[in-house]
């Protein structure tokens, strides 16, 4: 294993190619974390598939495109081509390479430590305030995917093209049924609504307060 | 140190995810919303009553020490 | 609005058996009220006295005043008194007969209560214009500490006085409850430590204060001591008429009003029937055993030519309307028990739609931010129960002659008998 990991480390460019590969995992992570993450919010779920899969799921696998991210950006700033200094990394439009492009990256992960923070801490924070901050992600996700396009060296070519595309295509899908589908809230006071869910044969009618 | 579940009425939205992850400690009246079993949690059921504390997307769901501040509700309005 | 003092049938405890709150001679003017009663003394231990006294609360939860006060004292912060003169209860009209004819008492029992309690802003709550209007007049006739009562007119909404709800609406404008803890007695109006206590409960406070817990515990019995104010509806033809009555506890029901089924505790309450409220007294003791309590002290009979299941299907739509809509047990059961009330009173012959009020009445109970649904189940099923027989005709034959009655128990703002 370690004799494998040094051959790639001797590799000329293996931070280049490890940085290049990695972020267009955490592209593809972060799609599918978006994408679950609106399923969630629109309650959607199967009898082998209940809710807590989806939020499970859209934990874990947001959890994992942060890594790829923290590995994406820890190459970047190893790899001696693209002078990108540890700064450039939260602090955009300074690196001297593709500075527009690397700078979108840079706002990405500013927005991407927010919402994983706010996440870690949301028992803290409270609901208000994480879901504000959460909000962010709706602006990460294209911030990434233009960073992507512009930045990135395989999304030239037309297989990192694609790539791009059966990610952006999901989740433009699934905001589009977000916007276009309403949940039902708690409040609807005097509205008359058939009896939801009746009762099953099973379950006894409990019996009324005991008046003697 | 007992625990318990307790479920904060206004913000909880009939997510549902607590009655599928603790079964026995959540069951969902006839329009989605969270009943929880009365008294203490059982210490087997720890675990899994945290998760479900953790999972419910609007932090409704809370597992507070046992006898933590008297929670009594109010007077009924008039 | 007629007054009339109830006397327990036995010997009278009271020296002259005079009434208190419903003492009037003289007029609300503050003249009347200084010869009525002597003027204000607020003796320093006074949360001790209400203690001793075993003063609780009249505005339906019968929570220990002392127990109350002494909260906020114990809470960070300098406190506010709010006076809860709200009255939703539509049954109930004690509080704004007070207001306007005893005024003065109301004052008198903020004015001690911000004394002990070191309280710089005192507020008194109203919905009703006519009883704010009386209420200013009061106010311009009082220096020292009464100067600082503010007057709120509060919209007319049944939740408005409960007291987390109060305080938001003073907070924020919404007249609706708000999560607990904190409870108002920690943090309540500006984040203050907050009294919020009934203008009857005040009231009586201003008179322990005055004349001490020994004095105040002659009427009552030991367990329900001092005296109270109740509303009786007792419905003669197709209107009812009501009037507000000076109960001591431990007077029978029975003097109280004419026979046939009572509603105990208003839209909250308990309906008991002519069985039951023969040999029932007017104490917790004696009302718990039917399920009912003194709540906000609402007593009301129906005319014998109304459907008692079509009143309280319609109180039922009335109280779903009522609803603050944040919590779901309450938002979606009370409109889906009021359904099938509906179902009930239209003749249902599976007998489903009765036992579906029932099953949801459990259902709702005690699942809200506040006690609205717990109320509405009470209401409710006692209903189902008290009128089984009537019920039990509606399944067989479908509505009754009664259901095409004029609508008796009020419901503001909802339409007419559905």
């Amino acid at each position: 294993m370690t004799g494998a990991l040094a051959a790639v480390a001797a590799t000329p460019k293996a931070d280049w190619y490890l940085m290049r590969g990695s972020g267009l995992v955490a592209l593809v992570l972060l799609s599918a974390t978006v994408f679950l993450g609106v399923v969630g919010t629109r309650r959607w779920q199967s009898p082998r598939w209940p809710r807590f899969v989806t939020a499970g799921l859209h934990r874990s696998v947001a959890l994992l495109a942060v890594c790829f991210v923290a590995l994406h950006v820890v190459t970047a700033v190893l790899d001696s081509w693209v002078g990108v200094g540890w700064l450039d990394v939260v602090v955009p439009f300074r690196s001297p390479y593709r500075p527009l492009w690397v700078g979108l990256g840079a706002v990405a992960v500013d927005l991407a430590v927010a919402v994983t923070a706010t996440s870690l801490l949301r028992r803290h924070l409270g609901h208000r305030t994480w879901r504000a901050v959460h909000w962010a992600s709706w602006l990460l996700w294209p911030v990434a995917l233009v960073h992507a396009v512009g930045a990135g060296t395989d999304t030239r070519a037309d297989w990192g093209l694609a790539v791009v595309v059966g990610c952006a295509v999901p989740v433009l899908a699934a905001a589009a049924w977000r916007l276009a589908t309403r949940q039902p809230t708690v409040r609807q006071p005097a509205v008359r609504q058939p009896a939801a869910r009746q009762p099953t044969g099973r379950q006894p009618i409990p019996q009324p307060r005991s008046v003697p | 140190m007992k625990y318990r579940l307790e479920v904060d009425r206004i913000g909880c939205d009939g997510h549902g995810l607590c009655a599928d992850l603790a079964p026995g400690l959540v069951t969902l009246d006839d329009w989605g919303y969270p009943m929880v079993a009365a008294g203490d949690v059982p210490a087997d059921q720890l675990r899994t009553a945290r998760r479900a504390a953790t999972m419910c997307p609007k932090l409704a769901l809370a597992l507070r020490p046992a006898g933590d501040g008297a929670r009594r509700r109010p007077a009924p309005p008039g | 609005m007629t007054i009339v003092q109830a006397r327990p049938a036995g010997p009278d405890p009271l020296p002259g058996g005079s009434p208190r709150l419903t003492r009037t001679d003289g007029g609300p003017g503050l003249a009347a009220h200084l010869a009525r009663w002597g003027p204000l003394r607020v003796p320093a231990d006074l949360v001790a006295e209400a203690g001793r006294a075993g003063l609780r609360g009249r505005g339906g939860g019968g929570f220990p005043t002392a127990d109350k006060l002494a909260a906020v004292l114990a809470a960070r912060g300098r406190p506010v008194v709010v006076a809860n003169g709200t009255e939703g209860e539509p049954l109930s009209a004690k509080d704004r007969t007070l207001l306007q004819r005893n005024p003065h008492l109301v004052i008198d029992g903020m004015v001690a209560a911000a004394t002990v309690l070191g309280a710089d802003r005192a507020v008194l709550c109203i919905t009703d214009p006519a009883s704010a209007e009386v209420a200013r007049r009061a106010l311009s006739e009082r220096t020292g500490r009464a100067e600082a009562i503010e007057v709120l007119v509060a919209p007319d909404r049944y939740v408005v006085g409960e007291e987390s709800a109060l305080v938001n609406w003073i907070n924020t404008g919404r007249p609706v409850p708000t999560r607990i803890p904190p409870r108002p007695s920690t943090r309540g109006v500006a984040g203050r430590p907050t009294l919020v206590d009934n203008v009857e409960t005040l009231a009586h406070l201003a008179l322990v204060a005055r004349f001490g817990a020994a004095w105040w515990r002659q009427a009552g019995t030991a367990e329900d001591p001092g005296t109270m104010l109740a509303t009786v509806t007792s419905a003669n033809g197709t209107a009812g008429d009501r009037w507000v009555v000076e109960i001591e506890p431990g007077a029978p029901l029975d003097g109280l009003l004419p026979a046939g089924p009572v509603l105990i505790g208003g839209y909250s309450g308990t309906w008991m029937s002519p069985e039951q409220v023969h040999g029932t007294t007017w104490t917790s003791a004696s009302l718990a055993r039917h399920g009912a309590t003194f709540g906000c002290g609402v007593l009301a009979t129906l005319p014998a030519a109304c459907c008692p299941l079509a009143e309280t299907a319609r109180v039922a739509r009335w109280l779903a309307g009522q609803s603050a809509g944040q919590c779901g047990p309450c938002a979606n059961g009370l409109p889906a028990i009021a359904d099938a009330l509906d179902q009930v009173v239209a003749g249902d012959r599976s007998g489903r739609a009765a036992g579906l009020v029932v099953r949801w009445a459990a259902m709702v109970d005690g699942r809200g931010a506040c006690r609205l649904p717990d109320g509405a189940a009470r209401f409710v099923a006692s209903a189902v129960t008290v009128f089984a027989d009537h019920l039990h005709q509606h399944r067989r034959h479908g509505p009754c002659a009664g259901v095409g009655h004029p609508p008796v128990l009020p419901t503001p703002g909802l339409g007419a008998a559905s």
